[in-house]
């Protein structure tokens, strides 16, 4: 970890645009959340409280912000050249790589996890641990999807295009053709930890996820280091070509 | 003292060679990496700097090859030809990130130091993207010196300042050259290299085409043989004209083509359609043989 590293990292993430961008997502959940605690009778409340925790927040937000904040760590700064700055130090790239990851994680924990977290409690109160469960599964998913974008945009300069592609496409749209492409996703890797959190009455509920537990967990810790520990190798052989 | 060598550096990207078997020492003092545009400058200083890998050959640094080996920044400072750095913060807080991260033992110092040697101390306040194109590069020029480097590699600094801000970052380069630390910066432009290059490496076409102090490198640019292929209506006897007019060193007749080797080559250019005039003789066609190297020389000159 590398204070001047996260300094600038979080200068760039949260910088002009990108934080309005962070910011119009969970506003919208949570304005959700406040029309359904006023709308929606209490019976049937975590019902719905469900399907907008798992479809949008961590079937769309998450992903969404994971995409903005782990590509937007380092993506613009390889883009323009100024990463030079940071490559041209007698630092260790895995700390510069894992620094970036940190604030990246720091900043879906704050635009993300805690807005789900918050948006569960408004709706189900802490009725069945769903905004504990799903808070945490944001954070998760969070972390795991900063980590892999992260990776991608060392790796490539379309990594958005490839992280939404990921996101969208392969959890949303082919894993919910191909429930066997749903055992390859970080959406459902979190979610079975929500269970977890949820506990006995999750199948009640129907709080599902592709994968168990036992599974789910140790795939999330490998992905995460992983792809930080790849990252960092990438970035310690990084082509700076200029513009020639 | 500090030395960087290159020992037969090549580097291609997919089919293109951009830097083909250079081999060269950089040691202290200034040094001016003079060519055209596309001629493979910024490729060499990426290799130097170690953000770029040669394809074959190495690039050491006082005997220690560059790539892939972060403690080498200790001894270099970059100045970077692209634009791209952290708009959104002020110069002081750019130049002290620099400063920090290269755990310098007083960081606050050391950056207010690089920011007065480039003159940007009054304007430091001021947010990045808001600088114009030179103050920029001076910002650049202050996080590449904070650390003191003794080896100082920059890529086209001198683009976009104006005239002033030119005469000052010369004067700044030579001094630091007489300090004895090794400075290496590239340029198109003859006489900025000329102004302060103590040492001159000049690239064309991915190749290192000369080597030396300017004079000598002007002297081997303008007093070097040049090939002409000549074509006329008496061959045998514009040989023996330019022969004997000494502007030559010999000449070789083939079919239907001349070949001469003018060593004097301005005289060469003038006299002979005053030879071919004075025996009659009708020129078709005159042409330099070696373009590559023509075209350096025209470069040079018309620069």
């Amino acid at each position: 970890m590398n204070p001047t590293v996260a300094q600038l990292t979080l200068r760039t993430l949260l910088g002009k645009r990108r934080a309005w961008l962070l910011l119009v997502l969970p506003a919208v959940l949570l304005a959700l959340a406040l029309v359904i605690r006023l709308a929606v009778g209490a019976g049937s409340r975590e019902e719905v409280a469900i399907g907008l925790l798992g479809a949008f927040a961590l079937g769309t937000l998450v992903p969404l912000l994971g995409v903005i904040a782990g590509t937007g760590a380092i993506g613009p700064e390889i883009d323009d050249g100024s990463i030079v700055y940071l490559l041209a130090k007698p630092v260790s790239r895995h700390s510069i790589v894992i620094t970036k990851l940190l604030v990246a994680v720091g900043v879906v924990t704050v635009f993300a996890a805690l807005p789900v977290a918050l948006a569960g409690l408004l709706m189900t109160g802490t009725d069945d641990r769903l905004a504990l469960g799903y808070g945490l599964g944001a954070l998760v998913a969070g972390t795991a999807y900063c980590a892999l974008f992260l990776l991608l945009a060392v790796l490539t300069r379309n990594a958005v295009v490839v992280g939404l592609i990921y996101a969208l496409v392969w959890e949303s749209l082919i894993g919910g053709f191909v429930p066997g492409a749903q055992a390859l996703s970080i959406q459902q890797w979190s979610l079975a930890l929500t269970r977890m959190v949820v506990g006995d009455r999750a199948d009640a509920l129907d709080v599902t996820a592709a994968v168990r537990p036992g599974i789910a967990i140790p795939l999330l810790l490998v992905l995460v280091v992983a792809a930080t520990a790849f990252a960092g190798s990438r970035l310690r052989s990084l082509r700076l070509t200029g513009d020639e | 003292m500090s030395t960087l060598a290159l020992t037969a550096v090549s580097r291609w990207f997919g089919n293109v060679v951009a830097v083909n078997d250079v081999s060269m020492t950089i040691g202290p003092g200034v040094t001016g990496l003079l060519g055209p545009n596309g001629a493979g400058k910024s490729t060499l200083i990426n290799m130097m700097g170690g953000f770029l890998a040669p394809s074959t050959g190495s690039v050491t640094l006082d005997g220690e090859p560059v790539w892939r080996r972060e403690q080498v920044y200790r001894h270099v400072g970059i100045v970077p030809e692209r634009e791209g750095m952290y708009d959104v913060v002020t110069g002081w807080a750019f130049v002290l990130a620099n400063a920090r991260l290269h755990r310098l033992p007083d960081p606050d110092a050391a950056a207010r130091r690089a920011l007065d040697l480039v003159e940007m101390s009054d304007v430091a306040h001021r947010e990045i993207g808001t600088y114009s194109k030179g103050m920029k590069q001076r910002v650049k020029m202050a996080s590449a010196l904070v650390h003191d480097p003794p080896v100082l590699l920059l890529d086209e600094p001198f683009n976009g300042m104006d005239p002033r801000q030119r005469l000052h970052l010369m004067e700044l380069l030579r001094s630091m050259g007489r300090s004895g630390r090794t400075v290496l910066f590239s340029s198109h432009i003859l006489e900025e290299v000329e102004e302060i290059a103590d040492t001159i490496e000049v690239m064309v076409a991915g190749r290192h085409a000369a080597s030396g102090d300017f004079r000598e490198i002007r002297r081997l640019m303008t007093e070097r043989p040049h090939q002409y292929t000549v074509q006329s209506s008496d061959d045998r006897a514009l040989a023996a004209a330019v022969i004997a007019d000494g502007c030559a060193s010999s000449v070789g007749l083939e079919s239907s083509t001349l070949r001469v080797y003018a060593t004097d080559h301005a005289r060469f250019v003038h006299v002979l359609p005053k030879l071919a005039r004075g025996g009659g003789i009708r020129l078709y066609d005159v042409s330099p043989a070696d373009e590559s190297l023509e075209s350096v020389f025209a470069y040079l000159v018309t620069r």
